[in-house]
């Protein structure tokens, strides 16, 4: 044990003789790494946003204003009876007023009609899960009798979903192309050490030495610089979202509102690092695998 | 101990450095390889440590055949084997103690045992006083010493030496001569090749003798030098 870890402090200290192509290769790691998860972070931010701000979807039925009292009734009953819909909720015409009025603040313009503008209305809470899509159960409410307009509430959170999808999309293609960078930076790298450290393995190999003895060290090097870039990346994000809290603050001030970014959290911590490590540990063994063999004493 | 069996070897290119070769060498015998350069002398210890391949006959070692062992075998057999190399192969970006270090950390030696076997070594070698030093420090015969210093730290039973005494001068070679007769005293198995008949002039041992790639004599006893 004592063998291996003097083994590799001797192949460290030789790996990182030059610290500023190391450090290079690491910062290099790191902001390949920080692209895919800081976009990670944004998205979960944004998903945190939307998950708060829509709810659950409705559609509001308003009627048409010469609608009648028994005309209410029977769409209720039709609503009552659809399958796909949890619960309706009756909205009378003098009841919205009343509502507008206290909400808004504008007793004295309203106050100034002569009619009530609004029309009568059902709230209508689709079931959840229903084969019907929303927008056809919104079509298909629309052509009942005496109904003058089917809206379907927060269609846009629907929207931002499916964007969020896309986002995470491309945060996932991003992912897959950087980290084939990432493996590609590491065995470059444990390319060009095989070729300083030819003369060691092939005196070493003359000596007895397994490939497996021969190889550790570099998977060593290999995971190290790949965990040390996955610090790197960590710390990229976690500086940017510093720095971009701070004006946000400004920002949500302005507006009177609430919002941070979150940081990774101590999971997608744990799992970049490790996931980073194992990149490097992958590059490593691809290059020695491929290198090592091509060396044979002679 | 190490047989060789009609055994011949051919380089790419056609070169025949070996032809229908055989003899036997029997455990704790020391033996001369002599011979002109090109007479084939380095590719017979190659065949012996596995590092080239016969291209027909049989190279057994152990009665092991290293002539067809396969590759993550070969690992085991050279621990077995100290080869000390004509151009030395040592390392020269670590200091003499931690070349002599290296065998013994490959075969995973306790750390502090390898310790004092190093110390041994090198005493034995007489560059006990040297072992902080940088090898380029050091002489050609000092090299050379150390160079054995390595092959000997692991205790293998068989030596192979391809011309240990090259370019020393015959004081130098002396002394080598001496230390491989002190591991000939406690029963290793050496092969020395050497184109120098010199150093074989009052030893009795047996000589092997290489020409052009054909054994010519493989005789025992004192005067055939």
């Amino acid at each position: 044990m004592r063998h291996a870890l003097a083994q590799n402090v001797g192949l460290f200290k030789r790996m990182f003789a030059s610290p500023l192509a190391g450090t290079l290769n690491i910062l290099v790691i790191g902001i390949a790494l920080s692209l895919p998860a800081g976009m990670y972070v944004l998205l979960q931010n944004a998903q945190g946003l939307v998950a708060q701000l829509s709810g659950t979807p409705q559609i509001s039925l308003f009627m048409s204003l010469d609608a009648k009292a028994d005309d209410i009734d029977r769409l209720r009953r039709q609503l009552d009876q659809h399958p796909a819909i949890a619960r309706i909720e009756f909205v009378a015409r003098a009841k919205a007023l009343e509502q507008l009025k206290q909400s808004t603040g504008l007793t004295d313009v309203i106050g100034g009609l002569n009619q009530n503008p609004l029309p009568d209305a059902f709230i209508v809470y689709p079931k959840p899960g229903a084969a019907q899509s929303l927008d056809e159960l919104r079509i298909e409410l629309a052509k009942m009798a005496k109904v003058e307009l089917a809206q379907l509430d927060s269609a846009w959170a629907y929207k931002l979903e499916a964007l969020l999808k896309f986002g995470r999309m491309i945060v996932l293609i991003l992912a897959s192309l950087l980290s084939l960078a990432l493996i590609a930076i590491t065995f470059n790298t444990i390319r060009l050490q095989i070729l300083t450290q030819r003369d060691e393995i092939e005196v070493a190999k003359l000596i007895g030495a397994t490939n497996a003895f021969i190889r550790r060290p570099f998977l060593y090097f290999g995971a190290t610089q790949g965990l040390l870039g996955g610090i790197m990346a960590w710390l990229i994000i976690s500086i940017s979202l510093l720095l971009l809290n701070h004006q946000l603050n400004t920002l949500s001030q302005l507006y009177a509102s609430q919002f941070v970014l979150h940081p990774l959290s101590l999971g997608d911590s744990l799992t970049l690092l490790m996931f980073s490590m194992y990149l490097g540990w992958l590059g490593a063994w691809l290059s020695v695998a491929r290198h090592l063999s091509q060396i044979e004493p002679r | 101990m190490i047989s060789f069996n009609q055994v011949n070897k051919r380089y790419p290119g056609g070169y025949q450095a070996l032809k229908n070769v055989s003899f036997d060498i029997a455990e704790g015998e020391m033996v001369f390889l002599t011979g002109h350069s090109g007479a084939g002398k380095s590719t017979l210890l190659k065949l012996i440590a596995a590092i080239e391949r016969p291209n027909s006959g049989s190279v057994l070692v152990n009665q092991q055949n290293v002539g067809v062992l396969k590759s993550r075998a070969l690992p085991f057999l050279r621990r077995n084997l100290g080869i000390i190399f004509q151009d030395h192969k040592l390392l020269f970006d670590r200091s003499v103690s931690d070349n002599v270090m290296l065998p013994l950390q490959i075969c995973g030696f306790d750390f502090r045992e390898s310790h004092k076997r190093v110390r041994a070594a090198l005493d034995k070698v007489g560059l006990l006083n040297r072992e902080k030093s940088n090898p380029i420090a050091l002489s050609g015969g000092e090299q050379q010493r150390l160079c054995i210093a390595r092959a000997i730290v692991n205790r293998p039973s068989i030596l192979l030496a391809d011309e240990p005494t090259g370019n020393l001068d015959a004081e130098y070679a002396q002394e080598i001569m001496a230390i491989f007769k002190s591991f000939h005293q406690v029963g290793a198995t050496l092969l020395i090749s050497t184109h120098d008949e010199s150093v074989l002039q009052d030893t009795g041992v047996r000589v092997i003798a290489l020409k052009q790639g054909e054994l010519q004599t493989a005789s025992t006893g004192p005067g055939k030098a």
